[in-house]
Formats: C-alpha cells, structure tokens, sequence
C-alpha cells in the first residue's frame, strides 16, 4: 500500500495543516475568554486568595513587639519568664510609646486575651518612670498582671507569624498558655451554634422549597401554553423584583400590626395583647428566606419537567400501575436531576444569605454572614472575618463543585 | 381545567385539592408583592391598613408619600437614584462587552478546559455576596478606589458577568457556525461578520444578559454597602438603611416603583426570551 501523503493546496501535507487550523482555533477561543478571565483574576480571585492569606497572617504585632517575642520564644511557658522577656518587653513598649503606635497592639492583644487594654494602657502611662535593670518587679508593680501567667502565655500565644488561631476560634476552640487546643469557655462559645443554625436554616429552607416547588412545577409542566405563561408570571415577577422591596414586604407583612397577626387575632388563636412575635427570630428567617428562593427551585423543576413526555405516565397506567405508582416509578425518578439542580442551588444561596436574615432575623434569626458583616463592620476583627468567610466559602465550593459534577455549570438555565 | 366524565370521585377529589394547593403556593408567591402598592399610598403615617382605606374611602388614600418621595428635603433619593442609574448603566455596558466576547470563546467547540472556565467565571454568582463583598472592598481599599463609582461599577461588572456569560453560552448552544463560514468565505473579515451575522442572530440572548447585570447591580446591596461612601449611596443603600431604622411610607412609595421596573423587565425579557427561540427555530 502506498503510503503517499495528502497535500494541501500549498504543498503542506494535510494532517499538519489541520494541526495548525486546529491550534490557531484554540488560540482564537482562549483570547476571547482571556479578557474577562484576566479582569475576574485580577478584581476577583486574587482578593479572595489575598483573604484568605489574610485570616491566617499575623504578622502585624510581631513587628511591633520584635524583641520580646524572639526572647519569649524560648520561654519554655512553665514558670514566669525570666528578666531578658521583661527587658525587651520594656524595649519595645517605650518605643511604641515614642512613636505613639501602641494602640494596635492593645486590639490585637485583647481579642487573645480580655484585660490587655488595660493593662498596656496603664503599663505605657508609667514606662517613662521605668528604671535601668530588674524590669520584671517593675512590671509588676506597675500591674500585678505582668507577674500572671496565663497573661505572658496570650503574649506567647501572639507571638508566631502565621496562625490558624481565628479558625479555631471560629469552631469555638483556642490554644491555652502550652499551646494545646482546648474549648472556649462555655459562655463564649457561640460560633458552633451559628454554624449549626444556618446548615439547619438552609436545610429546611431548601426542603420547604422542594415541597412547594414540586406541585407548581408539575402544573407549570403539565398545563397548555397559554395558561402556564400567566402562571409563570407568579413565578418569574417575584425573581426579577429587588430583594430588598421582597424583604420588606414580609416585614410588612410580618410585624406585629401586621395582616397575618390580624388573621391570627381574627380566628381567635391569640389573643390582640397577645400577639405572637412572627418577626425578629427564626420563624421570620424561615418564611421569607422560603419565598424567597422558591423560583430558584420552580425554575430548574419546570425545565425538567417539560422534556418529560406525558405518554411515559399513560404507558405506565395502562399497564396496569395506578396512578401513584405510575408517579412513583416512572415520574418521579426522571424529574430527580431537576430536583438535584434545584436544592443544591438553593442551598448554596441559603448558606451565604445576608440581607433577608439581618433584616427580619433578629438575633436569635442570623445567620454566619450577618456575623462575618459584624466583624467587618462593627468589631473591625477583620481577620477573623476573613477566617469565617473562608471557612464558609469553603463549605460552598465544596457543593458547587458536586454541583457541577451532578448538572455541570453549562447547564444553568435562567428564566 | 375540566376532568372526563369517567374520572372516578376519588381521582375528582384528589385533582381539585392539588389545584387548591397550587393556587395557595401562587399566592404565596405573589401576594407578598402586592401587599406594598395599597400602603404606599396610605394617608397615614403608619404601615398597615386604616379604617378609612379598609372602606375604600378617598381620604384614607394620598399621593403624599411619593411627594416625599421625590421632593422630600432630607430625602437621598434623587442622588441615590442617580448614583443607581449611572451604576447600574456602566457595570451593564461593562459585563455585557466582557461577557459576550468570554461566552463567544467558551461557546466554541476548540475551547480547552471549557467546564473548568465556565467554573470560574460563573464563580462571582455562586459565592455568598458577603464573601464576594469582603474580598472585593479589600482589593478595592487597596488600590485606592473604596467609596469612588469606578470602584463600585467595577464590583457590579464581576458580579453582572456570570449571568451575561449564561444566557449567551445559552443562545450559542444551537447556533448554526455555518452562517458564519458562508460569510467568510464570501470574503467578510472575523469583526465584520461578528457584527453583522452573529450579533443580530444572538442579540436576544445578549440583551436579555444585560437586562439580568443591569438588575443584579440595580439591585446589589451587600457588596455596596462596604463600597458606598456619603457620596456614592445607591437605592438599595438607602432602602437598607430606613428599613433598619423603620418601616416608613415613603419606603414603600420606592418599593412600589421598583415593582413597577422589575415588571417592565419581566416583560421585555419574556418577550426577548421568545423572540430567540423564533430566530433560532425552537418551537414549543
């Protein structure tokens, strides 16, 4: 057999002139994915990796206080250290006095542990009276904390450069003095309820979804054209309205002069100076958060739903099942990547939700972000934010992911 | 929906309680939204319905609100409104550019790693906006645009992306390359023929991307919130803010406006949304 080779019209044998078609193709797709690609790189994902870097970076005091952590580092955190701790301690605080910087310190000390305030704030006042040698007893007398160990151990607590301290701390654990990793005590252990609270929010949320979902979609479905566009509009009007006008309406709706307290009232389940609190708690956070996201679970249904042929459940009838098992057997299984779509995606949307909680939420209704926007925004314990939201945004990508392997990204559909 | 006449009773019984329930999920669904248009136009300053408006008399009902809505004093409305538009208009021109030409790249059979980009890119929408929104006011203090419109624009155009890249990939799938090859061949450089034969044809999908960044930045508050400045407050700012404080009239005089621009838009998009499925042959 002759093995002559096919030419293109300019002498270049066909496979390699197809291999360069193919390439240059290649190149043509991924310049045109590169601009957007290189703007969400740039604005998006490195911001977040810097976040990240950020929740474990603690290298801000150990710049301030050099000395006394490279002389603390050897203290061995059983008995009070010795008097080169107290002399470098001494040389680092009059120089942040000098320079006035010591305020920082003072926040970053008290989230390790509560009393630095005061301690450094009295300790700074008093350091020009320091005299040459024996600092230690001068520390102490200044504040009898200095001469308590569970005080020099939080300095040697500060003291590493990086520290995955805030990730403990956001699971309700933290180093003691030996560095082991112990409980917080009972009183502040808040977190692990938090986190406990929006998985149960988003579970329920996106089981109720379902429930209300299923029969709807199945109308949507099932119905002809011209009656489900109407009845879609119920659907696709509250998706396309502002969330905080539909978060507002359950604030109306929900208040304590509100109609669904006057019905109450009304049908005489309570009485008018006894109206239950519908708003400002969990039952608040529940019923909205559900209206809310329900066209995210109708949507995914509907357009499954729609590709499955109707003749499927009269072939299954007329084979004898009845009605019930026809669905059970026959409909339901086909509708279930509708009904994995929909759930993870309201779930992913339920775990992150900020707005919705913070407004008709209250306290006992919040959920992990309100508390992330919290330390952003009012304790300004940024990295400690930025451990939660990692934390979080972990628990995210995770389901997206199994997401993408379930229904694939490409096959989001909206509207 | 009428039932045959041999449909036994039970099988009667079961089809109108389905219907009942049916109906009362709609009705949860929608009815919240129209609770807001009659309190907006309250007379009284307070957010539930008065003896006067429960009679439908005249005088339980007033435009006052609106009034204040548009000409009050202390009221931000008008700047914030602006701010809004002027938003809501760059970070839509933005996304849209970016998101069509990413989508043209992805939607192209010799595209590598494709479900790894989509991924990526789609990624703004899938990340909780308090995550999106920590990261981006970092990046942004950063570099010095915190509190400016650039900045904000800037955030809207990530998080306005995913959804332009969606319903664009969206209308590529189905698309028929040949018309492209037919104008090259005809001698129509690559520009030439993107403007002529493949944006007409993928238009619906591109607009109705838009539509969904301009609402999603229209609409955005939490990424706002840590970006706004005195100076660069939006509507939903501003509605955060008095509903933190109290429910007022006025808020929902604002809301009541915004219904009526979300309702504008689900029409246009609807009708852009059939009007693809024309052009590319989808009968339903």
């Amino acid at each position: 057999m002759s093995t002559e080779q096919i030419l293109s019209s300019d002498g270049v044998p066909l496979e390699i002139s197809l291999k360069k078609a193919e390439r240059r193709n290649k190149i043509k797709a991924m310049l045109l994915v590169a601009p957007l690609f290189l703007f969400l790189l740039i604005t998006y994902v490195f911001p977040i990796g810097d976040m990240l870097f950020r929740s474990v970076d603690d290298r801000m005091i150990t710049k301030m206080l050099p000395n006394t952590f490279t002389e603390i580092e050897k203290w061995d955190g059983k008995d009070l250290p010795d008097e080169p701790v107290y002399a470098a301690l001494y040389k680092d605080l009059s120089y942040l006095k000098k320079n006035k910087t010591y305020g920082k310190i003072i926040a970053r000390l008290n989230y390790e542990k509560g009393g630095f305030s005061s301690l450094i704030k009295k300790t700074v006042r008093k350091i020009n009276k320091f005299e040459e040698g024996n600092y230690k007893e001068q520390f102490i007398e200044v504040h009898k904390r200095w001469g308590q160990i569970e005080y020099m151990g939080a300095l040697k607590n500060a003291s590493p450069n990086w520290s995955y301290a805030k990730y403990l701390k956001g699971v309700d654990l933290k180093f003691d003095q030996e560095r082991n990793i112990i409980q917080q005590p009972e009183d502040r252990r808040i977190h692990k309820i938090l986190w406990l609270r929006t998985l149960k929010v988003a579970f329920w949320v996106t089981i109720f979804c379902f429930i209300l979902a299923y029969p709807i979609s199945y109308l949507l479905a099932t119905l002809p054209m011209k009656y489900s566009n109407l009845l879609m509009i119920c659907v696709l009007l509250p998706f396309w309205t502002s969330l905080l006008v539909r978060t507002s309406s359950w604030m109306v709706l929900l208040q304590q002069q509100g109609p669904i307290n006057d019905l109450i009232v009304m049908l005489g389940l309570a009485a008018n100076d006894a109206r239950p609190e519908l708003m400002y708690n969990v039952i608040g956070t529940f019923v909205a958060m559900t209206q809310i996201l329900l066209p995210f679970m109708v949507l995914p249904l509907y357009s499954v739903m729609k590709t499955i042929s109707p003749s499927l459940m009269r072939a299954g009838k007329s084979l004898g099942g009845t009605p019930f098992v026809a669905f059970r057997k026959i409909y339901f299984p086909l509708t279930v990547p509708g009904i994995g779509a929909g759930s993870l995606l309201v779930f992913i949307l339920a775990i992150g939700y900020y707005i919705t909680p913070a407004l008709v939420g209250g306290a006992s209704g919040s959920l992990i972000s309100n508390t992330i926007a919290y330390h952003m925004k009012s304790s300004l314990d940024w990295s400690f934010a930025a451990a939660l939201g990692t934390m979080l945004l972990v628990g995210v990508l995770t389901i997206f992911w199994i997401y993408n392997k379930l229904v694939g990204v490409d096959n989001i559909k909206l509207g | 929906m009428s039932l045959p006449n041999y449909t036994s009773w039970n099988y009667r019984i079961w089809h109108y309680t389905y219907l009942t329930i049916c109906g009362l999920v709609f009705f949860f669904l929608i009815a919240p939204l129209f609770i807001i248009l009659p309190l907006s136009f309250n007379a009284e300053q307070y957010i539930h319905f008065s003896a006067k408006m429960l009679a439908l008399d005249p005088e339980g009902f007033s435009l006052r609100w609106y009034e204040d809505m548009i000409y009050g004093t202390k009221n931000p409305w008008g700047l914030a409104a602006k701010n809004s538009i002027i938003i809501a208009f760059f970070a839509t021109i933005g996304s849209t550019i970016l998101g069509t030409v990413a989508a043209l790249g992805l939607s192209s059979r010799h595209m590598p790693y494709k479900a790894a980009f989509m991924a990526l890119l789609i990624s703004p929408m899938i990340v909780p906006l308090i995550i999106s929104g920590t990261a981006i006011f970092f990046f942004m203090a950063k570099v010095g645009l915190a509190a400016t419109h650039t900045g904000i624009v800037l955030a809207h155009i990530i998080l306005g992306t995913p959804f332009v890249v969606i319903t664009v990939t969206a209308t590529l799938t189905g698309f028929d390359h040949s018309v492209t090859r037919a104008a090259a061949s005809l001698g129509s450089n690559p520009v030439n023929t993107f403007m002529k034969i493949t944006l007409p044809l993928i238009l619906p999908g591109v607009i109705s991307g838009a539509l969904f960044a301009f609402v999603t930045s229209f609409d955005e508050v939490v990424v706002v919130l840590f970006l706004a400045g005195l100076e660069t407050t939006t509507i939903p700012i501003q509605m955060w803010v008095g509903l933190r404080e109290q429910l007022s009239p006025t808020i929902m005089a604002v809301a009541t406006c915004l219904i009526i621009m979300s309702t504008l838009i689900l029409v246009s998009a609807e009708l852009l949304r059939r009007r693809s499925e024309r052009l590319r042959g989808i009968n339903r």
